[in-house]
């Protein structure tokens, strides 16, 4: 007996769809908020992707700083897209946020005066970033994780949710599968929190996680919610090659030197101020550019960090100089490294307020898988890390609120058990040596890279648009060839899949309406900022057919758009 | 070039599920890690083979499994080094814990001993309004251990754990350090006396298999002997572990060598009758076997230099 429905239902006030820090986060507030939270997560929640961050998380508290210049910085950085209300809670709130998890127990640097150290960050006019050497991310993660354990707050680990129960415009809960015994569960909550982080899976390569498939935006979209901003992608400038796996900005930071195949630090050509700490769509064009002009190193440029000397690459980026050694076989010392622009990071998400509320009653989000919008059309280095503690906490309380005043609808089992009989007829589509769904996503991958990459047009994204819907019709026939009900990674790969070609559609079909050039959405045809037309929020809404636009505004209350240079 | 690994598969879904070994060739490029292999088998061959990751780059601590014997993170293994000087690489799952699927182990017990060492800060006094003031140096060798990434690996070749299942394991207990060691929690004192119950720091036997093994240099085995030293500072002196600790020492002190028929005195106590008889078989034993230490213990000549390395040692702590 392969894949069973339970027949109970699993009742929790919130649920909270991921274990990476916004999820977590949310978690603890909520909890704090005199709600019964569950969390639930594909992986245990220290494996989440939160881990892999490396160079910061941005507060501005030094004497000379503050959270206005932070703030403009942010909304400079998101070639002024991002919501300015939003940004200032970010801001505003960020000190307060660092300085709990402090107090939890994140062992940040300090200083001679025993206070928190800052290193310099992309984007940013002064030190604002706190760090822990270069593993910030899961030793955030590790010490929230610790707080849910404290909280004795309940995880369903290695649960994959499927799908959100919506009933009467709002939603009720989700189903998940169970990987451990392949059981289906209906999961019945009077709030949902989205934090399901990132998406850059969908393309090849990604400096992501493996399990960085959008799940929850593509549950929400599917479920009626809106998407925004979703032709907003990050390129991160410093991405190892083949694998795509990432070289912390921190290295930059720390004062590394990005070379091309002269030896020039051809940034002067492109930042002149800002050199190689230019916003991160500036560093990656001016790669791509050395790249395509055939000043290149074999598709890469060179990352050079040997004048900072042994102490500071051995202490401050010793990670990276294990990676560069394990993945790359480069010891830093000794050489420079080839990197190249890579998928990092998903501006767009399911759109919220400031709060996490998403357009549908009872869903919630926050994170990566969110777009408040904090980032707008690029976000700085050390702000994503900020925005899941600032928003996770945010939305964590405004659920637990809300369910205060909201009943249990009383769900029975039906959507467990109509998951099952549709997973069941997946599990028995395509016999071994069918369509494997790597082949598919590795279509997407390169599709999404060449079309809907650092540099875009109409004819390259209409050729992505039409790959992506042809590869819709061809998952219809992706075999699964493990039949079992257990620790079925075949089946989950399958059901990943399904979720990132419906996103692929929504960025794609965002990044051909949109007609101009703004932060990392660069169109070569477009190749000028218009914000008479353009100052706007993309909304997709999901129809059958593909999905739907609409256009919101933009919240600019104390900076209007300038000229954006570094 | 051309891998070839050996993979013990395990379904718990066959009628009578029994481990077995499965051979695949890849072909794999210079840069692969086993990881890579295992997904490229996984994507392109066999979807049933059963692997949890994530990351790719060392950080999430999905992958740990054992390769050729010894447990590892399979992102951090390069292929050509697996390779090295054999036909074939043995890709196993982790040790020391049940087989979910394949490669995937259940981890249950491993998060249930992390628990058990109370995995958070217990700051003492009221929370500062700012951070709490602290020299960077007394923050910064922490991170040494934060960088477990509970991946895992050193339980998994744990030489106690394979005949003790009570005994916390190397995981829990680095965990554990990480707190004590930490200038702003408060419950160091308490930690310490749960750790030097049973199953605790003392039970571990310094095989350093866990120092080798660990894919992140916390080197377990190294804090647990940071936290017997600091459990016998903070007064807990009273399990064998750490009396025998401190009977080898005096012994030393004395003589210069070890008195071997005192050392089981002082760490048992003389009164304790079942202890002390229970040793008698051995004493005959050595008798027996002409292994019986000296009856009149004497000290080594040069004794003097001994001691004055303790005395300096002592005055540094
Ligand atoms: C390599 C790298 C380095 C980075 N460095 C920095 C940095 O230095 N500073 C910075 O500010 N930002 C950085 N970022 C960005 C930042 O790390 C992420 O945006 C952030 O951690 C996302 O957190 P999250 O909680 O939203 O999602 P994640 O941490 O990705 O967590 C997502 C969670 O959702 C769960 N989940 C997903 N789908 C499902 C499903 N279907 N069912 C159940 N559970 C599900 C997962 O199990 C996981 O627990 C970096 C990103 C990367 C990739
Ligand atoms: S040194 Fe101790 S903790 Fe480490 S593996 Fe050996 S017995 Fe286990
Ligand atoms: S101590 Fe090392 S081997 Fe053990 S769980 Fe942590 S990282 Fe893994
Ligand atoms: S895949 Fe994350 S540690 Fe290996």
């Amino acid at each position: 007996m392969p894949l069973t429905a339970d027949e109970q239902v699993l009742r929790h006030d919130v649920i909270v769809l991921g274990g990476g820090l916004a999820g977590m986060r949310a978690a603890l507030e909520a909890a704090r908020g005199g709600a019964d939270v569950a969390v639930v997560s594909k992986v245990y929640p220290t494996r989440s992707h939160s881990a892999a961050a490396q160079g910061g998380i941005n507060a501005a508290f030094s004497a000379e700083d503050s959270w206005e210049k932070h703030a403009f910085d942010t909304v400079k950085g998101s070639d002024y897209l991002g919501d300015q209300d939003a940004i200032e809670v970010l801001c505003r709130e960020a000190l307060q946020d660092i300085m709990e998890l402090e107090h939890m127990g994140v062992i940040f640097n300090r200083n001679e005066d025993g206070r928190l150290a800052l290193r310099p960050f992309g984007g940013a006019g002064f030190p604002r970033t706190c760090y822990v050497a270069d593993i910030t991310g899961q030793a955030i993660l590790h010490v929230v994780w610790e707080q849910l354990v404290k909280a004795r707050i309940t995880c369903y680990a290695e649960w994959v949710a499927t799908s959100l129960v919506v009933q009467d415009g709002r939603c009720r809960g989700l189903v998940a599968l169970e990987m451990r015994s392949g059981k289906l569960h209906t999961l019945e909550a009077k709030a949902v929190v989205l934090a399901t982080g990132g998406l850059g899976r969908i393309y090849e390569p990604s400096t992501n996680g493996l399990i960085c498939t959008g799940d929850g935006m593509a549950l929400a979209y599917r479920a009626g919610a809106a998407l925004m901003d979703m032709e907003f992608t990050q390129f991160h400038p410093t991405t190892l090659y083949p694998s795509g796996v990432l070289i912390t900005e921190g290295a930059r930071g720390e004062g590394g030197y990005l070379l091309n195949s002269k030896g020039e630090r051809f940034m002067a050509t492109y930042a002149s101020q800002r050199l190689e700490l230019a916003s991160r769509d500036v560093v990656s064009r001016a790669e791509q550019t050395e790249i395509e002009e055939g000043r290149g190193v074999n598709g890469c440029v060179l990352l050079d960090v040997r004048h900072l000397g042994k102490k500071v690459i051995l202490t401050r980026l010793y990670q990276i100089y294990e990676l560069a050694h394990d993945l790359a076989g480069v010891d830093l010392l000794e050489e420079p490294v080839p990197v190249r622009p890579g998928t990092h990071y998903q501006m767009g998400g399911v759109k919220t307020d400031v709060d996490g509320r998403t357009s549908m009653p009872g869903l919630y989000a926050a994170g990566e898988c969110a777009c408040v919008s904090v980032h707008g059309a690029n976000r700085l280095g050390g702000n994503s890390l900020l925005e899941t503690v600032v928003f996770g906490r945010r939305a964590g309380k405004a659920a637990a609120e809300e369910v205060r005043q909201v009943p249990f609808a009383g769900l029975s089992s039906a959507p467990g058990r109509d998951e099952h009989a549709h997973i069941t007829e997946l599990l028995q589509r395509g016999e071994r040596g069918g369509l494997r769904s790597a082949v598919v996503r590795k279509e997407m991958g390169n599709a999404m890279r060449e079309g809907a990459g650092v540099f875009r047009d109409s004819e390259g994204l209409a050729q992505t648009l039409e790959t992506v819907r042809g590869l819709k019709g061809r998952y219809q026939k992706v075999a699964v060839q493990d039949k079992g009900g257990i620790f079925n990674t075949d089946l989950v790969s399958l059901l990943e899949l399904g979720n990132m070609l419906d996103l692929a559609e929504t960025m794609v079909v965002g990044g051909l309406a949109r007609q101009e050039s703004r932060g990392a959405h660069f169109r070569r045809d477009f190749p000028e900022r218009d914000d008479i037309n353009w100052l706007r929020h993309t909304l997709a809404f999901y129809t059958a057919e593909g999905p739907r636009l609409e256009y919101a505004p933009v919240t600019c209350v104390r900076w209007q758009p300038e000229r954006r240079t570094y | 070039m051309q891998a070839h690994l050996r993979v013990r598969r395990f379904d718990p879904e066959e009628p009578a599920p029994q481990p077995r070994y499965q051979d695949y060739t890849v072909e794999a490029e210079d840069y692969f890690t086993v990881l890579d292999a295992l997904i490229k088998i996984r994507e392109e061959e066999d979807g049933t083979l059963a692997v949890r990751c994530s990351c790719r780059s060392s950080v999430c601590g999905s992958c740990a499994m054992r390769i050729n014997g010894h447990a590892t993170l399979a992102c951090k293994t390069k292929l050509t080094d697996a390779s090295k000087g054999r036909d074939v690489v043995l890709v196993e799952p982790m040790g020391n814990m049940p087989v979910v699927k394949d490669l995937v182990t259940d981890l249950q017990s491993f998060w249930d001993k992390v628990w058990a060492v109370e995995p958070f800060l217990q700051p003492q006094g009221p929370v500062p309004e700012q951070e709490y003031l602290a020299s960077n140096e007394s923050m910064v060798h922490l991170t040494g251990v934060m960088n477990c990434i509970m991946c895992g690996a050193c339980v998994s070749d744990c030489t106690v754990l394979a005949v003790d299942p009570n005994f916390l394991a190397p995981a829990a207990l680095a965990k554990a350090y990480r707190f004590v060691a930490d200038p702003r929690d408060g419950a160091s004192k308490e930690r310490l006396r749960a750790l030097s119950q049973y199953g605790g720091i003392w039970d571990c036997t310094r095989c350093l298999e866990c120092v080798q093994v660990c894919p992140k240099d916390v080197a377990p085995m190294d804090r647990i002997m940071t936290l017997r030293d600091k459990a016998m500072q903070a007064g807990y002196t009273s399990t064998y572990g750490a009396r025998h600790t401190i009977a080898f020492s005096e012994l030393l002190k004395e003589s210069g060598r070890l008195d071997e028929l005192r050392l089981p005195v002082m760490t048992f106590g003389i009164f304790n009758l079942p202890r002390m008889l229970s040793l008698v078989p051995v004493g005959l034993r050595a008798l027996v076997r002409g292994k019986m230490p000296p009856i009149f213990h004497r000290a080594i000549p040069g004794v003097e230099h001994i001691r004055r390395s303790f005395r300096s040692a002592e005055a540094k702590r």
